[in-house]
């Protein structure tokens, strides 16, 4: 024993000694800066993502707009103004026949030696004329100056990303153009000309289709939770139905759409592209992310809260209805929505089942045939005109800004309601 | 009247019979000796569940039923006499005329279909009125008979407590139901599948080219390994080289040398890319990290290279999945034990020597764990391959050549043409048993790796 007690003691001072010691130290720092390198790369690739999309998406938001003085006593023969209001209004603009309308005007508004107005402005330009003579039916008993929408491909020159022939049908116009808020990308839907395209349809169809995924996804969810956690016995029936969740959770989620396609359309008929439809597939892909949220918000609410119920004579369904479910309700509320922005975002199972249709009009019920935010920018990112390209970016813009502030609700319940015991 | 109606109708009969059934105990409850067994808006529950659930279930199944029972109608009535017999010829005029009466089709293609209009609509109305009849009738019959039972004796709060838990069982039933649904589906359609193509075309062959009729005892262009390598090439490999070291390196160092202020900003904003969906990811893979990798690949002097490359959609997938590899990496770190890590530094090792040798050995199994799990998910991912990787069935390991995947495949014969009689159609839900059958399998596997590591430590 002796031996290995009178072993000489490491001499740290020794140049080997600290040669290695300071080979460690650089390991150690290698390996920090490693690990830091490696998640600044990560949030850098996040920034990089956002940077390229808010830059892509601004110009989507923006539109070119150019001014056409319309002399309304002269071109219609004197319509009165008071024959644009009431029921007749709409017959009344008809009889106008403004894109004609529309031509006349322009050609004198734009310089000669500029191609025809039809090069000139959208072909929808006439449908904004109809638009301010009906909220202001003033305009027709004098000379007015309407702002119209600028065709496609003036409209990319004049944000810089032109081709050169309507680069220099810009320049002639110079002076004249100028650049708005793009409120109609805000209240259309789908369309083919991208100056008049909006995101209103395709965003009211994913909230009729949260809607439906939120009526049957949460009740189901809740109740399945506190089932599992508070009174299902310990049998084979309990761990079939646990595997089944746990497992539908990570279904990839084409699976569901494929689920849906045979189904809901086939064996069920229900109707094509609808939100009805879109809605009860992602029904069932959101059921176990809410199933196991709220299982743990259930798990965490002490036993004590229980026994006390139980102690003062209450039944097991009104201490879970009246004490568990309140408490654990912040928990279950965080993991819906989370689960909900998942189903916001989903785009594969909705083209299954056919929500891929160019959709021009907003859903009106929830049979009929719509589309969401996530799938209209699939379709946009497919088309071949290039001002598509900053209008998907916006629409981009538009469903993070939704998925965002939803995340960040959740954040905000979590810190603000949860009990931690 | 709608199916809406119905539903506002019985739920608005429902709220009357709650307050009918409360009052009605309120009344019983007379004196000392007649208390309630129940407090009066148990009563009012009871009364309401029998006057509601009824009603509900017929409705489930009346809306089942009623398409076939509108048909049947609409055949036996004679001026449906002479609509052609051949059962695709019949089938396609009434589907047509049931989605003009229904006012989803606006003009009729065939000129049967249009003569049968009325007579749809007119079936269809009077069923719904039947429907709804019997609806309110259910809804009276089944109140009345709960209100008569009432008295102050009655257990009301039992009965209704009962009520509750078949709802709590029903409800956790549907995750069951899921599930048989999905393997009913897909089994039902593959085994179509299997009739027409044999299934060591699809498990063996290297040509994927499908045709729209299947010749048997003949290669129809249905072999899947290309589509299977495809889908390891991009979610397997590509994308984990990229997410297991950024994933896991970032894990190490939130939990072992960021400052708590820094982890409090870092974590969430990583959360963040688990956040965002797909399709943007897609989009931007695309747009903008697609023709990046063309670029790199004519510099690197590869010949012709094209514009969907596996390595583009395999590098935005691995981004995507970087948070959820550093999330299950974190969790399985935080449960080494504590006297591991301090036995390691006690002894002289520098943190990351104890990182190296005694943290990530020990959480190795979660974080095998973790990566499977990811690996399942990755290979499920649709929309980041389906718009950067292309179409083209490719059996190469070249990153700058374009694959596809399954999931791509099951998108682009399903967007098209649905015909549930044709092999083209049929594909995919092979391809979706495949796919679900392989996740599934990763899933299980993973999730006894983690759960016998959790228990290890416990």
């Amino acid at each position: 024993m002796t031996d290995l007690i009178s072993k000489a003691p490491t001499d740290w001072t020794k140049p080997d000694m600290a040669r290695r010691i300071a080979k460690r130290y650089a390991a150690e720092r290698r390996f920090k800066y490693l690990g830091a390198f490696s998640i600044v790369l990560s949030a850098a690739f996040l920034a990089f993502l956002l940077i390229v999309m808010i830059g892509g998406g601004w110009n989507g938001f923006k539109r070119t707009v150019a001014p056409v003085e319309f002399d309304f006593p002269a071109l219609t023969g004197g319509i009165q103004a008071s024959s644009l209001t009431g029921e007749n209004a709409a017959a009344a603009i008809a009889s106008m026949d403004l894109p004609a309308l529309v031509e006349v005007a322009s050609s004198d508004a734009f310089p000669a030696g500029a191609p025809d107005a039809d090069a000139v402005l959208a072909s929808s330009a006439w449908t904004e004329v109809r638009t301010a003579l009906l909220d202001n039916p003033q305009l027709v008993a004098q000379k007015s100056v309407i702002n119209l929408p600028v065709a496609a491909a003036i409209d990319a020159a004049y944000k810089g990303k032109g081709t050169p022939e309507a680069e220099a049908l810009v320049a002639q116009l110079d002076g004249k153009l100028s650049s708005t808020f793009n409120w109609p990308f805000l209240s259309n839907s789908d369309a083919t000309d991208p100056v008049q395209v909006g995101i209103w349809g395709a965003l009211k169809g994913s909230l009729m289709t949260m809607f439906i995924t939120l009526m049957i996804a949460f009740p189901i969810g809740v109740l399945s939770a506190l089932y599992l956690e508070e009174y299902a016995p310990k049998n084979r029936w309990t761990d079939l139905i646990e595997v089944s969740i746990n497992n539908l959770a990570a279904v990839p989620s084409i699976i569901f759409g494929l689920l849906g396609l045979v189904v809901f359309l086939e064996w069920f008929a229900m109707p094509r592209s609808a939100a009805l439809v879109g809605g009860l597939t992602l029904a069932l892909m959101t059921m176990p992310v809410i199933v196991i949220a709220g299982r743990n918000a259930i798990k965490s609410v002490p036993p004590s809260i229980r026994e006390a119920a139980l102690g003062v004579g209450a039944s097991p369904v009104q201490v879970v209805f009246h004490h568990v479910l309140p408490l654990a309700l912040p928990g279950i509320m965080t993991g819906t929505i989370i689960g909900m922005a998942r189903a916001l975002g989903e785009t594969a199972p909705l083209l299954m089942i056919g929500m891929r249709a160019f959709i021009s009009e907003a859903p009106q019920g929830f049979s009929d045939a719509a589309t969401v935010l996530p799938v209209q920018i699939y379709l946009w990112s497919d088309e071949v005109n290039a001002s598509f390209v900053e209008k998907t970016n916006a629409a981009i813009i538009i469903l993070l800004i939704v998925l965002l502030s939803m995340n960040a609700l959740a954040i905000y319940l979590r810190n603000r309601f949860e009990t931690r015991w | 009247m709608g199916l809406a109606g119905l539903f506002f109708l019985i739920i608005g009969l429902g709220l009357v019979a709650w307050f009918a059934g409360r009052a009605r105990a309120a009344a019983l409850a007379t004196d000392e000796k007649h208390s309630l067994n129940s407090l009066p808006s148990y009563h009012g529950w009871f009364v309401t569940l029998w006057a509601i659930v009824p009603a509900f279930l017929f409705i489930a199944v009346w809306s089942v039923v009623t398409p076939a029972i509108v048909t049947n109608d609409v055949l036996a009535q004679p001026a449906a006499a002479n609509l052609p017999t051949e059962p695709m010829l019949l089938g396609a005029i009434l589907s047509e005329a049931r989605a003009i009466a229904q006012g989803i089709q606006d003009t009729a293609f065939q000129p049967e279909a249009a003569a049968i209009v009325p007579l749809y609509a007119a079936a269809i109305a009077k069923f719904q009125w039947i429907g709804a009849a019997v609806t309110v009738l259910l809804i009276f019959a089944g109140a009345a008979f709960a209100y008569t039972r009432l008295s102050a004796q009655f257990r009301a709060r039992a009965k209704v407590e009962r009520g509750v838990m078949v709802a709590l069982l029903a409800a956790s039933l549907i995750a069951i139901l899921t599930t048989i649904g999905i393997v009913g589906s897909l089994l039902f359609e593959t085994i179509r599948f299997f009739d027409m193509v044999s299934p060591a075309e699809f498990l063996f062959s290297t040509n994927w080219n499908p045709q729209k009729t299947a010749v048997p005892g003949q290669d129809n262009g249905f072999g899947s390994v290309p589509l299977f390598w495809g889908t390891i090439f991009i979610g397997a490999i590509i994308a984990m080289i990229v997410a297991i070291p950024l994933g896991l390196m970032s894990a190490v160092y939130l939990t072992q040398y960021a400052s708590p202020k820094f982890r409090q900003v870092m974590k969430p904003t990583l959360e963040i890319l688990a956040g965002i969906p797909t399709v943007v990811y897609g989009y931007f893979a695309a747009l903008t990290v697609a023709p990046a990798v063309r670029d790199f690949a004519v510099m690197m002097g590869v010949s012709n290279p094209t514009s969907e490359s596996a390595l583009a959609a395999g590098l935005v997938m691995g981004v995507m999945i970087i948070p959820f590899i550093s999330s299950m990496a974190d969790d399985s770190i935080a449960a080494v034990p504590q006297a591991m890590r301090d036995g390691s530094l006690a002894m002289g090792a520098t943190k990351s020597e104890t990182i190296k040798q005694v943290l990530i050995p020990a959480a190795l199994p979660g974080v095998v764990g973790g990566v499977l799990l990811a690996v399942s998910r990755a290979i499920g991912e649709t929309m980041i391959v389906v718009m950067a990787a292309g179409f083209a069935a490719n059996m190469t390991a070249n990153p700058f050549a374009s694959v596809t995947t399954v999931t791509v495949q099951i998108v682009k014969l399903l967007t098209g043409d649905q015909e549930f009689d044709s092999p083209m159609t049929l594909a995919a839900f092979a391809l979706g048993m495949a796919l679900f059958i392989i996740t599934l399998l990763l899933n299980l596997v993973a999730l006894s790796v983690v759960k016998k590591y959790r228990e290890a430590y416990d």
